[in-house]
């Protein structure tokens, strides 16, 4: 029997389908060296007992991973890692993080509230990665990326959040 | 969760329901399709007739109306029964007998038992097998129940408001042997229940009846993605008119806003916040609101229901 390694830790309150929390944690995980390429993810039923979290949510978020070329299913054994995850420089020293604080100052300067700044953020975030673009996920994560800068610097400065598409 | 995974017949299929006791109607013109493989919430207000619903599935009461079929079955048939366990909201078992003995007697009455599955059940929650049924919490009780039935190895669990009297770890514990049993041997459940916060997760089909019809049917990621929560300003006394040319579920002002729940036909464009429902929202929506179109979706309907457009065009292609 193989030791399970991970728990996901599913938050019904949260808003975030809980297959999109599995794929999220799953991704923490291989980020942080927590999973390694050839570890075993707990089988559908492991997660439906500790998290009472309904089988083919699991499995959903599995065949995601999968899609992304980060775990594969092994008949009869169980869904693996194929691959981990660079991680991304993504601290407050990284270049991002500086052109993000002269536009919060830029947001700040023409009057902007929280509020205002966070949906602009949530709206742009949602354009570029509800396609399913893996821009910008380190540098194994090229593939796809292709005009991804162009249509965040296209999104429409508009407060509505659409999800109506 | 394609429909090539569950392609085959449905577990369950109900054809224009009805059911007359003496003080009217509990259930009238039920018609859905529940098929194999799924976990199914019943969702319904008091009264609506959801354990009248399971009780005819179960076979312990005939309709007045219309029929039943269990994996193409009538429900008494030796086929179906072999198929199919229900779990009464009572949890009905002999006070006097001992755990052991009670596994036992589920060997003895069905033929295809499996002891060893019923007994991890009972295992899992640490419940001693010598011990009397009379002795046990409540929640020992739901478990030994649930044992009983998945030891028949239905193909079809249906279940009566399990987790009713069950205190919250007990419910997430015992909810996540369910889940676990159901994903391993491939079980279709269909469980009643009016807590809604216990779906969100669990059940990925629903079944919502109110005012004796179904108002809601089909998979929960379809039911959910051709929903959309509008919040906005309102004009006048209701939501603004623009929002007409879309399927009104449920309207609510509060001082100058209003928060509209609809099926959008087409784009919904506007000076308006636009978010996705939760489970539960969308629920209470249709509980809400007995006039609201009802909704069932392709996967729900039974032969020669929907024809009447009851599920719109522009919400298919989401």
């Amino acid at each position: 029997m193989v030791v399970v390694i991970v728990e996901y830790r599913i938050d019904r309150r949260s808003g975030v389908p809980a297959f999109q929390q599995i794929v999220q944690q799953t991704k923490q995980a291989l980020r942080l060296g927590v999973l390694v390429p050839g570890d075993r993810l707990p089988t559908a039923k492991d997660v439906a007992e500790t998290s009472a979290v309904n089988p083919n949510t699991t499995l959903k978020a599995y065949r995601e991973l999968e899609r992304e070329g980060l775990v594969e299913p092994r008949p009869g054994q169980g869904t693996f890692v194929r691959r981990t995850l660079g991680r991304v420089d993504a601290g407050t020293d990284s270049p991002l993080y500086g052109e993000l604080v002269t536009w919060m100052s830029k947001a700040a300067g023409a009057g902007l509230e929280q509020e205002d700044v966070a949906a602009l953020v949530a709206s742009a975030m949602e354009q570029q990665y509800a396609a399913g673009t893996k821009a910008a996920t380190g540098p194994a994560g090229a593939t796809g990326a292709t005009g991804a800068m162009g249509a965040a610097g296209a999104t429409g400065f508009t407060t509505t959040r659409s999800t109506g598409e | 969760m394609s429909d090539g995974m569950y392609a085959g017949e449905p577990a369950l299929e109900a054809y224009g329901l009805g059911m007359r006791y003496r003080r009217g109607w509990a259930l009238k013109d039920c018609s859905f399709r529940l098929p194999t493989g799924r976990i199914c919430g019943l969702v319904g207000p008091n009264g609506a007739g959801k354990t009248t619903l399971l009780s005819i599935a179960a076979h312990v009461l005939e309709p007045t109306q219309g029929s039943v079929s269990l994996f193409g079955e009538t429900p008494g048939s030796a086929e179906s029964g072999r198929r199919t366990a229900f779990l009464a909201q009572e949890k009905p078992l002999f006070r006097r007998f001992t755990v052991a003995e009670t596994l036992r007697l589920g060997r003895e009455l069905n033929p295809g038992w499996d002891q060893r599955a019923a007994e991890d059940i009972v295992r899992a929650g640490n419940v001693p097998f010598d011990a009397k049924i009379s002795t046990l919490s409540g929640g020992q009780r739901t478990r030994v129940a649930l044992a009983l039935a998945f030891g028949k190895r239905p193909d079809l669990l249906l279940l009566d408001e399990p987790m009713s009297d069950l205190d919250p770890v007990v419910r997430h514990e015992i909810m996540g042997t369910l889940l676990a049993e159901a994903a391993e041997h491939g079980t279709t459940v269909l469980m009643s229940t009016h807590v809604l916060a216990e779906l969100e997760n669990v059940c990925d089909y629903l079944v919502v009846v109110s005012g004796g019809g179904v108002r809601l049917a089909g998979d929960v990621d379809e039911l959910m993605s051709v929903h959309t929560l509008v919040t906005g300003a309102k004009e006048g006394d209701g939501p603004p008119a623009a929002l007409g040319q879309h399927t009104l579920v449920e309207s609510r002002t509060s001082g100058r806003q209003f928060t509209a729940l609809v099926r959008p036909q087409g784009p919904v464009t506007g000076p308006w916040e636009t978010d996705s429902p939760t489970m539960e929202e969308l629920l209470l929506a249709y509980l809400r609101s007995p006039e609201a179109p009802p909704l069932i979706t392709p996967t729900a309907q039974v032969q020669g229901q929907g024809l009447d457009g009851s599920f719109g065009t522009g919400a298919v292609a989401a």
